[in-house]
C-alpha cells in the first residue's frame, strides 16, 4: 500500500539555520499520526515544509505516491489541507465566514458553493446564523470551527493540524478534538497532527514521532507512550515534565 | 416614521447574525458610519464636500452671472456689494460666479489626481511587499527616485514639456503624487504577507494576483482612502499654484489658483480679487483634512474591532 505521506530525510533551511536535519516520516492512510517535542524542536517547520510554506533544501516529500516538486498544484491542494494552530490569525479580518469558505470553492471551480457552504457549516457544528458573520463576532472555538469547515471545505484526504486547540481554554479544547475525531472517521482521513500536548497526542494519534532540535529522536505507537515503554532519555523527560510539577520534599 | 422602526432597523443592521451578505455589509457600514459621525469636526468636512459637489453640479443655476464674460465699461474692480456679493475682477466679472464655476475645475483635478494616483500606488505597493526580492527592490527604488523630487517642481517640468494647461497640470500631479501611496501599501502588505490567513489562502492553490487582489488590498485600502483625503489639500494647492504660475488651467477658465494669480496685481487696493478664490481653496482644503481625519478614525482596522 503506497503511504499517504512520505517524508525521506527532509532538510529545511532558514537563512543558515538547519531547521529539519533530515527527518524521514512514513503516515498510511487513515492513520491519525503524531509529532510531539517542546518548541523550536521542527514539528511545526516538518508540516509547514509538507504544505509548501517552508523552504526545503534536499529530501523528498511525496503524497500519495507523487513525489512533491517545489512548486505544488492544485490536485495537490484538493489533497492536503491544513488547520493553523491560531484561530485569531488565521482567518481573514475583512471577510464574513460565508466569504472564507466560497474562496476555496472558487479557486478549483466548484458549481454548487451553496449547498457545500451549507453543509460544511452543519459539518462542523455552525449553523445558518454563522453564515455572515465576520471573524471578530466569533470566539475562539467558533473561529476554529471554521478553519477545520474551511479545510474540509474541498475534501482532502489529508490534514495537516498545526496545535489545532493550543489556543483554546481546556472546555473548548475537547469540543474540538471530538468534532476532528468525528470528521476523520466519517470521511477516513489521515490527520498529521502537531502537538506539545503529549496527553492530546495519545488520545488523538496511533503512533507518534517523538522531535528534538530538528531531528527524529523516536517512533513509537501511542499504547507505548501510555505504558512508558520509551527507549530516549528525551522522551522520558518528555513524559516526565507533561506529568507536571512535582515538588521534592 | 415611528422611534420603533427606527430602533428595529438599528437592530437589524447591528444584528450579531447577519442573515444574508447585504445585511452583514450594511452593518459594517453602519458601525464604520456612527464612528465617524460622533466626530462632530469630521462632520463638517463631510458637509463642506457634499456642498462643493452640490455647487460644482448646479454652478449653471446658482451663479448670478457668466462666469466669463463681464461688463467691462460699469463694473471693473467693485468691491462686494449686495449685487455683486464677492464683487468683480478687472475684466468686470462677477467674482462669486468665477468661484461657483470654478469648483467644478478643482473637483476634477481632485478627482482625476485621486483616481490616477491611488490605483497606481496601490498596485505597485502590494505588487513589491507581495513578491519581495527583485521585484520589491526595483520598483521600491524607482519609487524612491520619483519620491526625491520636489513636486511641485518635477510637476512643473512635466508641464513645461506638455504644454500648459489644466489636463497636463493634472496628469503632472498625478504622476508626482503615487509614490506616497506606494509606500503606504508595501508598508501594510508586508505587516499582513506572512500572516496565517494569507498563507491559508495560499494552501487553497489561489494565485499570487488573487491574492494580492482579493485578499491583501482590500486590507490597504483604508489606510490609502485616508490619506489620499488627507492628499486632496495638497492637491488642490498645487494645482493652483500650478495656475498661479501660469501652467495650469489658462484664462478664461474659472480656476481659482489663476484666479489668484491675475487678482495679486491688485491685492492691496482689491483685496477681494484675489482673496475671495484664496478663501475659496482655504475653505475647501479644510473640508477635505477634516474629512481624512475623520475618515481615519472609522476606518482604522487597529482601532476598535473592525
Amino acid at each position: 500500500m503506497t503511504s499517504a505521506i512520505a517524508v525521506d530525510r527532509l532538510e529545511v533551511i532558514f537563512d543558515r539555520f538547519r531547521a529539519l536535519k533530515g527527518v524521514s516520516l512514513d503516515v498510511q492512510p487513515g492513520e491519525s499520526f503524531g509529532l510531539v517535542g517542546e518548541s523550536g524542536s521542527g514539528k511545526s517547520t516538518l508540516l509547514r515544509a509538507i504544505a509548501g510554506l517552508a523552504p526545503v533544501a534536499s529530501g523528498s516529500i511525496a503524497v500519495n505516491g507523487k513525489t512533491l516538486g517545489t512548486r505544488r498544484d492544485k490536485a495537490f491542494y484538493r489533497e492536503v489541507q491544513m488547520v493553523f494552530q491560531d484561530p485569531y490569525g488565521s482567518l481573514h479580518p475583512r471577510q464574513t465566514v460565508d466569504r472564507l469558505l466560497q474562496e476555496p470553492l472558487a479557486i478549483h471551480g466548484f458549481a454548487d458553493g451553496e449547498k457545500r457552504i451549507q453543509q460544511a457549516l452543519d459539518e462542523v457544528g455552525l449553523g445558518n446564523g454563522f453564515r455572515f458573520r465576520y471573524s471578530h463576532q466569533l470566539s475562539g472555538g467558533q473561529r476554529q470551527r471554521v478553519a477545520i469547515a474551511r479545510a474540509l471545505i474541498l475534501e482532502p484526504s489529508i490534514l495537516l493540524l498545526d496545535e489545532p486547540t493550543s489556543a483554546l481554554d481546556a472546555s473548548v479544547q475537547a469540543e474540538v478534538l471530538n468534532l476532528l475525531e468525528e470528521v476523520r472517521r466519517r470521511r477516513k482521513l489521515t490527520f498529521l497532527m502537531v502537538s506539545h500536548d503529549l496527553a492530546i497526542i495519545t488520545h488523538m494519534c496511533e503512533r507518534l514521532m517523538v522531535m528534538q532540535s530538528g531531528e527524529a529522536v523516536e517512533n513509537l505507537a501511542a499504547s507505548d507512550l501510555v505504558e512508558r515503554r520509551v527507549t530516549k532519555d528525551y522522551t522520558r523527560n518528555l513524559l516526565r515534565a507533561s506529568d507536571g510539577f512535582v515538588r521534592t520534599a | 416614521m415611528s422611534a420603533e422602526v427606527v430602533q428595529s432597523r438599528r437592530d437589524w443592521l447591528l444584528s450579531e447574525r447577519p442573515a444574508s451578505r447585504m445585511q452583514a455589509r450594511l452593518g459594517r457600514a453602519y458601525v464604520a458610519w456612527r464612528r465617524f459621525s460622533a466626530n462632530r469636526l469630521a462632520f463638517v468636512g463631510l458637509l463642506i464636500i457634499i456642498a462643493l459637489l452640490v455647487i460644482a453640479a448646479l454652478a449653471g443655476a446658482l451663479a448670478p452671472y457668466s462666469p466669463t464674460f463681464g461688463d467691462l465699461k460699469n463694473s471693473r474692480l467693485l468691491a462686494p456689494s449686495a449685487e455683486h456679493w464677492f464683487g468683480t475682477d478687472d475684466l468686470g466679472r462677477d467674482i462669486l460666479s468665477r468661484i461657483l464655476y470654478g469648483s467644478r475645475w478643482t473637483l476634477y483635478v481632485v478627482i482625476l489626481v485621486a483616481i490616477i494616483a491611488a490605483p497606481i500606488g496601490l498596485l505597485v505597493g502590494t505588487i513589491a511587499g507581495y513578491a519581495g526580492g527583485w521585484t520589491d527592490a526595483i520598483l521600491m527604488r524607482i519609487t524612491d527616485i520619483v519620491l526625491a523630487f520636489p513636486k511641485l517642481i518635477l510637476a512643473l517640468a512635466f508641464v513645461a514639456a506638455l504644454g500648459p494647461g489644466i489636463e497636463n497640470a493634472v496628469l503632472a500631479i498625478a504622476i508626482t503624487s503615487w509614490p506616497p501611496y506606494a509606500r503606504i501599501a508595501r508598508a501594510e502588505t508586508l505587516t499582513v504577507r506572512n500572516s496565517d490567513y494569507i498563507k491559508a489562502v495560499q494552501l487553497m492553490g489561489a494565485s499570487p494576483f488573487r491574492i494580492v487582489l482579493r485578499h491583501i488590498m482590500p486590507l490597504c485600502i483604508s489606510s490609502l482612502i485616508v490619506r489620499v483625503t488627507l492628499d486632496m489639500a495638497g492637491i488642490i494647492l498645487t494645482a493652483a499654484g500650478l495656475g498661479f504660475l501660469g501652467l495650469g488651467a489658462q484664462p478664461p477658465l474659472p480656476e481659482w489658483g489663476t484666479m489668484i494669480a491675475s487678482g495679486r496685481r491688485f491685492v492691496l487696493d482689491q483685496w477681494w480679487v484675489a482673496g475671495a478664490p484664496g478663501f475659496a481653496i482655504l475653505i475647501v482644503s479644510l473640508g477635505f483634512n477634516l474629512l481624512g481625519d475623520g475618515l481615519r478614525d472609522a476606518l482604522d482596522p487597529r482601532s476598535g474591532d473592525q
